[in-house]
């Protein structure tokens, strides 16, 4: 991908080159538009790079905000993208996938695992997380560290195969900008009416729409910043101290923070989030290969492009299929044309294939002028799902996602630390003996309260004191306990020696975990 | 500060700073009034074969983050010390955000310590409760010379048996932490000679009951008569009021070993407990006392 460019496909790219058509992209043909209206069609418009004259005729794509299409200075100011409405099987795709991720994300925190205790909680204050019957301390990072691994790799491996399937139907930015959108249709009306209503001056009907609009924003908003806050403190007191507003501070803060967010992101910055901001649809460029499925339009097929009569047959005016309706630009929520060749905005979203396929049932064409394809499928070569790169994605997939399930099924609800007290490197008893010093952190990870035994080995003769008698930890609890250890001189091989602590649950075999330590001392030869 | 900087160098770095922004601002300003491009093109970079860098326009809320950031650095200037010759809007401190924050923590913990200042020490030591707290803060505030367990190490007392140096009893405890304490064995090796000194060191050894060489004793105990008594008593069993160690037990502060005992006497030897009165507080002062008082008055029992 170009670092800020428009014809931004390699491949399209060579294409172009090769068979020399001329493929403009949005802003170049603004700006083209601009000047041209400025030279008020004197001379015809040329191509910069190439100095190709373009095609004549009025094949212009009639651009979303064409009335202040000029540049006004170094800095482009944003153009509202008004995405038309599309009906289809790609958008049913998406409500629903919208419906199931948004679903998750707002009734999850609700649902409660056991008596009282929600299901999925990340309990920042007491350092743990509640995921169904497991919870997780911070001693298990690394299980964090390995969903996030695996979860890149899932990316990769769809976006190998699919495209930016992510982008298009699941990512946050597009499900909470769908919602955005609806609601704006719900109040504003369709494209059209919505395109009116900006141009409109400030009177009764604009103010009303407007405040209509935002209010039902905002609420849908802070409904999703309390929602986010209720993944963190127990959502249920926080519906009540919502309700009494009795919310602390930072609590307050978040669920406005999280609301301001959304309502930024998903009312007003929406496609630029994707097109400025957002690194994976910059890289995804890179998990691309001949292979991949892309929305594509079929230039062969479609060229040239221009309006006729329905019952015409396109071969006698020398057109292809593409009616140059501008439908696929009109519900493309990033405001690009596809017909230009795969670009950076694109977020795959199908919104153009849906559009494309009514216009051409009602022209009775065969569907699929704009359509899923891959570019070896395009130029007629044939396409392979499973290449190499698949079954690498996959494979280390398929090896991680175990890894993680068997290490999760072996772990040991029981953390113990040994720390040695570093102020003194050993002491002598009157007896003679050598003295170390260690604290024991025992934390109890299980659900389930337990009575712990210790014992230490690694020297002859090695004996541990402290207060060991009956150590109970609650379920949760961490206990700090400081014992001794005490060896014969004459048993000391090394002025420092390894030893074994070794704590284990009363009531279990299995709960059992031995943690290293050294143990200091003189060496008497 | 004022012996090593002097004002110049505040305004120095004011006028820099203030030369700075209006540069930058001016800047922004030249560079989002450029020629305005009418055409996409390449800049004429190019890699990775085709990878190009195009002309293309920021979006304009980019230019606005760039006046953002200017604004804000004046704004910090002006509420912050951040310029070093104004103090800033809101007189913000380190040391004042710091006190501002002990002040907050006392009100809010003060109180759990406070209900116990007023409880006779061996009635804490026998709250579980208290006894938690006191660990914490011996955890923080003693361990790095008592150890962990109060056991001590060679020149700090273990405070987990019965031998006390300043006295046993909670008040004797509690002046400890308060006020702290000077122990100071004066050096005899000038004084005794070489001899000497090995001659009082198999007096105090024979004084424990350990075996020892007869003449040097004998030797060594009229020496200890003249020199030691003051301190240690005529029987070794040492002072509390002056911290002199009881030389008839087993409990060697410096070492019990023949070597460490002569080099007490041949040197001296000064302990010092720093005094945390000021420092923690009573109430801090008084739990830490409580906990331990507890340590001495139960035995950890061995596991297997």
């Amino acid at each position: 991908m170009t670092q800020d460019g428009n014809p931004a496909d390699k491949p399209e790219k060579g294409k172009e080159k090769k068979e020399n058509t001329y493929v403009p992209s949005l802003i170049e043909a603004q700006a083209e538009l601009a000047a041209l209206r400025a030279r008020s069609n004197r001379e015809p418009a040329r191509d910069g790079a190439s100095g190709r004259t373009r095609p004549t005729g009025s094949q212009r794509i009639p651009m979303l905000a064409e009335a202040d299409a000029a540049l006004e200075a170094l800095y482009a100011r944003h153009k509202k993208v008004y995405p038309r409405e599309v009906h289809g099987l790609f958008a049913r795709l998406r409500v629903l996938l919208a419906s199931l991720t948004l679903g998750l994300f707002y009734g999850l925190p609700w649902f409660n695992w056991g008596q009282g205790r929600q299901a999925f909680l990340i309990d920042l204050p007491e350092r743990k997380f509640n995921l169904f019957a497991w919870t997780f301390w911070p001693q298990d990072l690394f299980y964090l560290a390995v969903i996030l691994i695996l979860s890149a790799f899932l990316l990769f491996f769809f976006t190998a195969i699919l495209g930016r399937v992510w982008c298009g139907f699941t990512c946050p930015q597009t499900v909470w900008t769908e919602v955005f959108l609806w609601i704006e249709r719900k109040i504003d009306g369709d494209r059209m009416q919505q395109m009116k209503l900006a141009k409109m001056p400030w009177n009764r009907e604009k103010l009303l729409k407007r405040s209509g609009k935002y209010g039902a924003w905002i609420l849908f908003s802070l409904w999703t910043g309390f929602t986010f806050v209720g993944f963190f403190t127990p959502i249920r007191e926080l519906a009540v101290s919502s309700v009494a507003l009795t919310l602390g501070p930072w609590e307050t803060f978040w669920v406005f923070f999280y609301g301001f967010a959304t309502f930024g992101n998903a009312g007003f910055l929406r496609e630029q989030v994707c097109t400025y901001m957002c690194p994976y649809a910059r890289f995804q460029g890179a998990m691309f290969d001949p292979n991949t499925l892309i929305i594509s339009y079929d230039k062969a097929r479609g060229e040239p492009r221009g309006a006729r009569g329905r019952i015409v047959d396109p071969k006698s005016q020398n057109l292809g299929h593409c009616i140059d309706c501008t439908l696929c630009v009109q519900v493309c929520p990033t405001g690009i044309d596809i017909r230009n060749g795969l670009q950076y905005q694109c977020i795959a979203c199908a919104a153009c294939v849906d559009v494309c396929d009514t216009v051409m049932d009602k022209m009775q064409y065969p569907r699929g002028l704009v359509r899923y394809t891959t570019e070896n499928a395009l130029e007629g070569k044939p396409s392979h799902i499973l290449r190499p790169r698949v079954w690498a994605y996959g494979g280390l997939l398929v090896a991680i996602a175990m890894a993680l399930v068997i290490s999760v099924l072996l772990r040991i609800p029981l953390g113990v630390d040994v720390i040695r007290d570093r102020n003194t490197l050993y002491r002598e008893t009157p007896e003679g003996l050598v003295e170390n010093v260690y604290t024991l952190r025992i934390l109890n990870m299980d659900n389930i309260a337990h009575t712990y035994q210790m014992s230490a080995e690694g020297i002859e003769g090695l004996r541990l004191l402290g207060d060991l008698e009956r150590v109970t930890i609650d379920s949760g609890q961490v206990r700090e306990l400081v014992v001794r250890l005490q060896a014969d001189p004459v048993n000391l091989k090394d002025r420092s020696s390894h030893v074994r602590f070794r704590v284990q649950a009363e009531d279990s075999t299995k709960l059992v975990t031995t943690e290293e330590a050294r143990f200091l001392g003189p060496v008497i030869r | 500060m004022a012996d090593f900087t002097s004002k110049f160098w505040e305004w120095y770095i004011l006028i820099l700073v203030g030369l700075s922004f209006v540069f930058c601002f001016a800047l922004v300003i030249w560079m989002a009034r450029g020629k305005k491009p009418t055409k996409i093109e390449s800049h004429g970079h190019v890699w990775d074969e085709d990878l190009e860098e195009l002309n293309n326009p920021l979006p304009a809320w980019w230019l606005y983050m760039f006046y953002i950031t200017l604004v804000f650095g004046i704004a910090y200037l002006l509420i912050y010390p951040g310029s070093g010759v104004f103090a800033g809007a809101i007189k913000w401190s380190a040391a004042g955000q710091y006190e501002q924050e002990m002040s907050v923590a006392d009100k809010k913990y003060g109180p759990l310590y406070e209900k116990y200042r007023t409880q006779p020490i061996k009635a804490v030591a026998a709250n579980p409760e208290a006894l938690k707290i006191g660990q914490r803060l011996f955890m923080t505030y003693c361990t790095a010379c008592h150890g962990s367990d109060a056991g001590g190490g060679p020149g700090f007392p273990n405070l987990r048996d019965k031998d006390w140096l300043y006295g046993g009893q909670p008040e004797n405890i509690k002046a400890s932490i308060s006020d702290g304490r000077n122990g100071a064995m004066p050096p005899w090796g000038a004084i005794l000679g070489n001899e000497g000194v090995h001659h009082v060191s198999e007096y105090v050894m024979s004084l424990s009951g350990r075996k020892v060489n007869e003449e040097a004793a004998v030797s060594g105990k009229e020496k200890f008569q003249q020199l030691c008594v003051a301190c240690h008593g005529v029987n070794g069993k040492g002072n509390p009021a002056l911290g002199a160690p009881n030389l008839t037990d087993s409990v060697w502060l410096y070492g019990g070993s023949q070597a460490a005992i002569m080099k007490s006497i041949n040197d001296g030897r000064s302990g010092r407990m720093p005094a945390h009165g000021e420092f923690l507080g009573e109430a801090k002062v008084h739990l830490l006392a409580a906990y331990i008082y507890s340590l001495s008055n139960k035995e950890p029992k061995a596991a297997k």
